[in-house]
């Protein structure tokens, strides 16, 4: 809300000497936020006078355009007293009209500093302004011409003009409604600012008395339009100027001014907060009928809008059908126009909640639909509109139909029981009861009782209905910056979950792993999945959608980390950041297509059964790793080559991660988009998949905009979390001897590394204490389509040291099981 | 030096004679003195210490004397070979020393090469500003919350007070999952931990909860449609919102330093009343809105001296009544701060997006700690 600092003290006084800011702080403090202080001359310093044009002379130039060299009369502001010598484009003016002149040493907005300069052939002293070179807005014919009685020659002309009128943006938050108003903001200025007094109620005034001569007014819908109050005047006059002040403030209010009739209704709207819609009296035909809208009937508003209603909308209608959206936004047919004499004024009293629901259907915001819906003292019906119709007359020579409509009645306002003591008890503040009440009165509240405070709101305050409500108008009266800062005491935590823990401890081993942490957004398109190369059937195509995405690329919840990372890979490549090693963790959205989530009471706890039902209604947001690697893994240097990612290196990834977890990962062969046909591996713990690492598809590559060669995996960490080792066991070693046997196995290329090391591990026995795969050959040396698999054994007793041939004995048992399970043969 | 000879002829054997020992003595130490090398004494070690040095063959003629001469020749050549090898041992020692130093002094290398063959890796600053924060709430007791962030509507909005047809349900542009009727929402806060934390636990209730929120915001420098929070409640017997202000004075001076205090002004939020913004005072200009130089206006806060950081209030008694805690016996505060936000004017970041570009380069600045 705008509200000009003049009309805000147009309706209360505050102590000589109080300044704009310290009526900023204080209502700050007190809950109407200053976003910011305008007045229209703020950039303008230096001297702007009133000057009388004495001579023009116009004179043509080579370029076509004509020049007038003009003296003006600037009484004594020049500190000469003599006529100022200017140049001037424009030409609607004349000698003797009274202009605006910035003599040298102004400054306009845009830091446009003014002196004398050479131009033309002659030295023009200063300016003659246009409202634009003001910052006033638009020029319409040119320089600003004053009224021939604005002043004399010489005299600052930042009054005349409103230059120096501030206009005080206010933040106003849904509880405050009445505050998008000059009535309440002064009516908050009286209870915040010290020794403020003299509130004048702009919406308290004599009112006719209602009567049977009025246009006739039916209300079907009591409800949703409790009081509707119809005024005519006659004999307007549709050419009438809009009277300065009053456009001035409308604008300073940020509405634009259109013609009086629509000016009068939006000053009188921002005045009293009451939203008024004026009719051409003439275009109505018959009497005004209020009711909800029926299935399929149709409106085009005043914007031009052809709109289909809902049942739920309120409309006016006429004899010749519906002419508005009740409270939100008339119809074309009974606009006001520049022919318009009678003028039928309403001022109605709507249901906010209907506003609030029409307005979203229609997607209409309006000045008006914003008050309506947020709710609006329903009292001031008469007096606001009777404010219209005085302000017609006054200023557009219109006359006061003596008929007087008033149908229905402000709402009862039943009042709340406050425990006296509640401001202070949800404080920690010491508010007696008395003062309590003070501050109640003092915001309009009628307040009887002791110890149980019987409280009734006032109209313009719809917003407080509970009692807690109450206790913060209290707080806020007394002064939130005086809350005092006292530390409550919990009792003692359990600290961070085991999950919260293992977490971090993932995050911070990746890193030590030298990846760096990504966040991406979650949302997906189904490009991104066809990108990756997934099956049509494949399970991470069943997403859930966005009803209102942000773009129609982006309208899922991912169920997959990995486009959000390749594509964070290829944007870190396309900046040259080739070698790369990136991770996120995210939770992934994998629909469950339960039923709906239950939109439960709120008067009290749902039972187990319903809370458990919301949940099972949500999909399963697991927390997903995926990690991407490209380029070189060990960079080349003056210690040697550098070493390219493989495959190996996402798996290891995962391998590092679940070591912190304690946990041992297998790696099997499978196929799955988007990685590398031959090089995807499926990782499990314990028997259950976790997730896939390996190369990423060369296809997959490109199209991200990645080397080729890029690895990535994906891995489920609430399940490698859940498995976590939680209390590891000490380990004993044997301190006997250790008997280190080689073997070196031929197998078929196609038999997994992994079934052979198995197979060694359980025929080699107990005494096994390790093996390791130390080379992979393949070759002419052990021919086509076979490989060669090297194992380093170590074998040892924990109670003894092994006798002569007990290891070699151990050895020959573990390849004969891997020759028998895998047909390995040694190599010769 | 030969002995008394008085009953017997000697036989004549030169070399065993006392001069010629003493020479070839005196010859072997000389040369073990200029051995210069390890090489070198290797040699004169062969020339006057081995099987065929002049000491080792005349100790051979040592028999041809007669008996009572041969044990004084004996101790003669051996005193001298003695001399002689415990000569070239500690020569052998000096010129070791001689050598490791010289190999040493040959290994020599550049140490200001680079060393880093690995990238370093580093996290996220808002995983990092979320941990963080979230100690200094564990620290004081607190644990923290979590919840899913596609979220029932009921829990996003009508068990926080915030019905159907609440004017400020269009505050928050909110992401609608399909189909609509089923009422799943992307949560616009994190106060749906808040509700699903009282109907899970028993008060007292202290928790802290940080998590990603999503709003229909376009994406620009200063709004994002995925961003942060974190959020506190807590519930307990005869809480005030002195309570609310001692923690967030306490969070604000954890976070931004000593003496940086809050400051309230009354607001609105459907799920607190009383409602409040939180202001953080300048932790730049320290609250004087003026920046170093003393002339400009402070750039973090834009002069103001304070910096708007947040909402919190009293627990509405609404929302309590509905996640089913007694609002005559318990009262709570909870109060909501972006990470994002106060991430980007702690570390003077001006444009959020570089939090959500993925590059490399971001990250990294922060390695595991900021
Ligand atoms: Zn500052």
């Amino acid at each position: 809300m705008k509200a000009p600092l003049s009309w805000i003290l147009d309706h209360v006084d505050v102590p000589e000497g109080t300044t704009t800011d310290d009526i900023t702080d204080r209502l700050t403090l007190t809950g109407l936020k200053l976003e910011a202080v305008e007045s229209p001359g703020r950039d303008i310093t230096g001297p702007l006078v009133v000057g009388r044009v004495l001579t023009m002379e116009p004179e043509p130039q080579k370029n076509g355009k004509t020049i007038n060299w003009c003296t003006v009369d600037v009484g004594d502001a020049n500190g000469t007293g003599q006529p100022q010598g200017i140049v001037c484009g424009a030409h609607n003016f004349a000698p003797g009209d009274l202009v605006v002149t910035v003599l040298p040493g102004g400054v306009l907005p845009g830091g446009f500093e003014i002196s004398a300069r050479k131009t033309y052939g002659h030295v023009s002293a200063g300016m003659i302004c246009s409202a634009a070179e003001l910052g006033l807005g638009e020029d319409h014919d040119g320089i600003i011409v004053l009224p021939a009685d604005a002043g004399t020659p010489g005299e600052d002309v930042r009054p005349l003009l409103g230059l120096d009128e501030e206009t005080i943006e206010f933040e106003i938050n849904p509880d405050r409604a009445y505050a998008l108003s000059i009535r309440g903001i002064a009516r908050e200025v009286l209870v915040s600012v010290e020794c403020a007094s003299g509130f004048r109620d702009p919406a308290l005034r004599d009112t006719p008395a209602a009567n049977a001569e009025g246009h006739p007014v039916v209300v079907e819908d009591a409800e949703g339009c409790p009081v509707f109050v119809a005024r005519t005047v006659t004999g307007f006059d549709p050419a009438a100027p809009t009277p300065d002040f009053m456009v001035r403030r409308i604008t300073a209010a940020g509405m634009r001014p259109i013609s009086l009739a629509v000016d009068v209704t939006n000053y009188v709207m921002l005045e009293t907060g009451r939203p008024i819609h004026g009719y051409d009296a003439d275009k109505v035909q018959g009497a005004l009928v209020v009711r909800r809208a029926r299935d399929g009937e149709r409106l085009t508003t005043l914007d031009g809008t052809d709109r289909t209603l809902d049942p739920g909308d309120l409309v006016v209608t006429d004899d010749s059908g519906i002419i508005g959206l009740g409270g939100v936004m008339g119809g074309e047919t009974t606009e006001i126009s520049g022919t318009t004499t009678s003028i039928l004024v309403e001022a109605a009293h709507w249901d906010a909640v209907s506003m609030f629901r029409t307005g979203r259907r229609h997607k209409i915001t309006s000045e008006a639909g914003k008050r309506n819906e947020r709710g609006v003292d329903p009292t001031i019906c008469e007096a606001a509109a009777d404010r219209v119709v005085e302000l017609l007359v006054e200023h557009g020579g219109a006359q006061a139909h003596p008929g007087v409509t008033v149908v229905g009645s402000a709402p009862a306002i039943a009042p709340v029981e406050v425990p006296g003591d509640l401001a202070a008890r949800v404080s920690g503040m010491d508010i007696t009861e008395q003062r309590s009440v003070e501050c109640l009165r003092a915001i309009g509240c009628d307040v009887t009782g002791s110890g149980t405070l019987s409280v009734t709101p006032p109209p313009w305050r719809p917003d407080l209905t509970d009692a807690q409500d109450f206790s913060e108008e209290v707080i806020r009266l007394v002064g939130y910056d005086l809350v005092p800062s006292v530390l409550p005491t919990p009792p003692s935590g359990r600290g961070l979950t085991r999950s919260q823990q293992l977490r971090r401890r993932v995050g911070r081993t990746l890193a030590g792993e030298g990846f760096v942490e990504v966040v991406t957004f979650p949302f997906i398109g189904t490009e991104d999945l066809d990108a990756l190369g997934l099956a049509a059937d494949d399970p991470r195509r069943d997403l859930l959608r966005l009803s209102n995405p942000l773009s129609a690329e982006a309208g899922y919840m991912t169920t997959t980390l990995l486009p959000g990372v390749l594509r964070a890979a290829g944007k870190n490549v396309g900046h040259g950041n080739t070698d790369l090693a990136i991770f996120e963790t995210g939770t992934v959205t994998l629909p469950r297509h339960a039923g709906p989530a239950a939109i439960l009471p709120v008067d009290r706890r749902p039972s187990e059964e319903e809370f458990a039902a919301l949940d099972a209604a949500l999909p399963a947001q697991p927390l997903h790793l995926a990690v991407v690697a490209a380029g070189d893994a060990v960079a080349g240097g003056w210690w040697g080559e550098a070493r390219p990612v493989a495959w190996s290196d996402a798996v290891d990834a995962v391998r590092s991660v679940a070591d912190a977890l304690g946990l041992e990962v297998t790696a099997s062969a499978v196929e799955l988009a988007p990685w590398h046909p031959g090089r995807c591996a499926e990782l499990s713990v314990d028997g259950e998949v976790v997730g896939h690492a390996g190369e990423v598809h060369p296809k997959v590559c490109d199209t991200f905009g990645l080397p080729r060669r890029t690895v990535a995996a994906e891995i489920d960490l609430d399940l490698l979390i859940a498995r976590a080792v939680h209390l590891r066991q000490a380990p004993t070693f044997s301190s006997y001897p250790v008997a280190k046997e080689d073997v070196a196995l031929v197998v078929d290329a196609s038999v997994p590394a992994a079934d052979v090391e198995s197979a060694l591990r359980e025929g080699a026995g107990e005494l096994l204490e390790s093996i390791r795969l130390f080379d992979v050959y393949t070759g002419e040396q052990v021919g086509e389509g076979k490989k060669s698999l090297a194992f380093a054994l170590r074998f040892r007793a924990p109670d003894r040291t092994l006798k002569e041939g007990e290891s070699a004995a151990a050895r020959d048992a573990a390849m004969a099981l891997a020759a028998e399970r895998t047909g390995a043969v040694q190599r010769a | 030096m030969s002995g008394p000879n008085t009953d017997y002829d000697p036989v004549e054997v030169t070399p065993l004679k006392s001069e010629e020992v003493e020479a070839m003595r005196e010859a072997a130490l000389a040369a073990v003195a200029a051995a210069a090398d390890l090489d070198a004494l290797k040699q004169v070690r062969l020339d006057h210490a081995g099987d065929r040095s002049p000491l080792a063959l005349a100790n051979r003629e040592i028999g041809a004397l007669p008996p009572q001469a041969r044990k004084e020749a004996g101790q003669r050549v051996g005193q001298a070979r003695g001399a002689i090898n415990q000569a070239i041992a500690a020569r052998q020692v000096v010129l070791e020393a001689e050598h490791e130093e010289r190999m040493l002094a040959d290994e020599t290398v550049d140490v200001s090469l680079p060393t880093t063959r690995r990238r370093r890796g580093g996290r996220h600053p808002l995983t990092l500003q979320s941990e963080l924060i979230a100690d200094l709430f564990v620290a004081m007791g607190y644990e923290v919350a979590e919840g899913p962030v596609v979220e029932a509507e009921w829990l996003n909005f009508d068990a926080l007070n915030l019905g159907p047809d609440h004017p400020a349900r269009t505050m928050q542009d909110t992401f609608w999952t399909e189909p609509a009727d089923h009422h799943v929402v992307l949560r616009t806060q994190t106060s749906p931990v808040q509700a699903r934390t009282m109907l899970t636990r028993k008060p007292p209730i202290y928790v802290v909860c940080p998590g990603r929120v999503f709003r229909t915001d376009e994406y620009d420098a200063t709004h994002s449609p995925m961003f942060h929070q974190v959020e506190g409640l807590v519930v307990d017997e005869g809480i005030t919102m002195a309570h609310l202000k001692g923690t967030l004075d306490h969070f604000a001076s954890q976070l931004f330093g000593d003496g940086i205090t809050t400051r309230f002004r009354p607001s609105y939020f459907p799920f607190t009343e009383p409602s409040a913004e939180v202001d953080v005072k300048c932790f730049v200009c320290r609250g004087t809105g003026v920046d170093a130089g003393g002339s400009d206006a402070c750039r973090t806060c834009r002069g103001e001296g304070w910096i708007e950081w947040g909402g919190c209030g009293v627990v509405n008694p609404r929302v309590l009544v509905a996640c089913g805690v007694d609002p005559e016996v318990y009262s709570g505060f909870a109060f909501g701060m972006g990470i994002d936000r106060s991430f980007m004017f702690r570390h003077n970041l001006e444009d959020l997006r570089p939090l959500f570009e993925g590059d490399v380069r971001f990250s990294s600045a922060f390695g595991t700690e900021i």
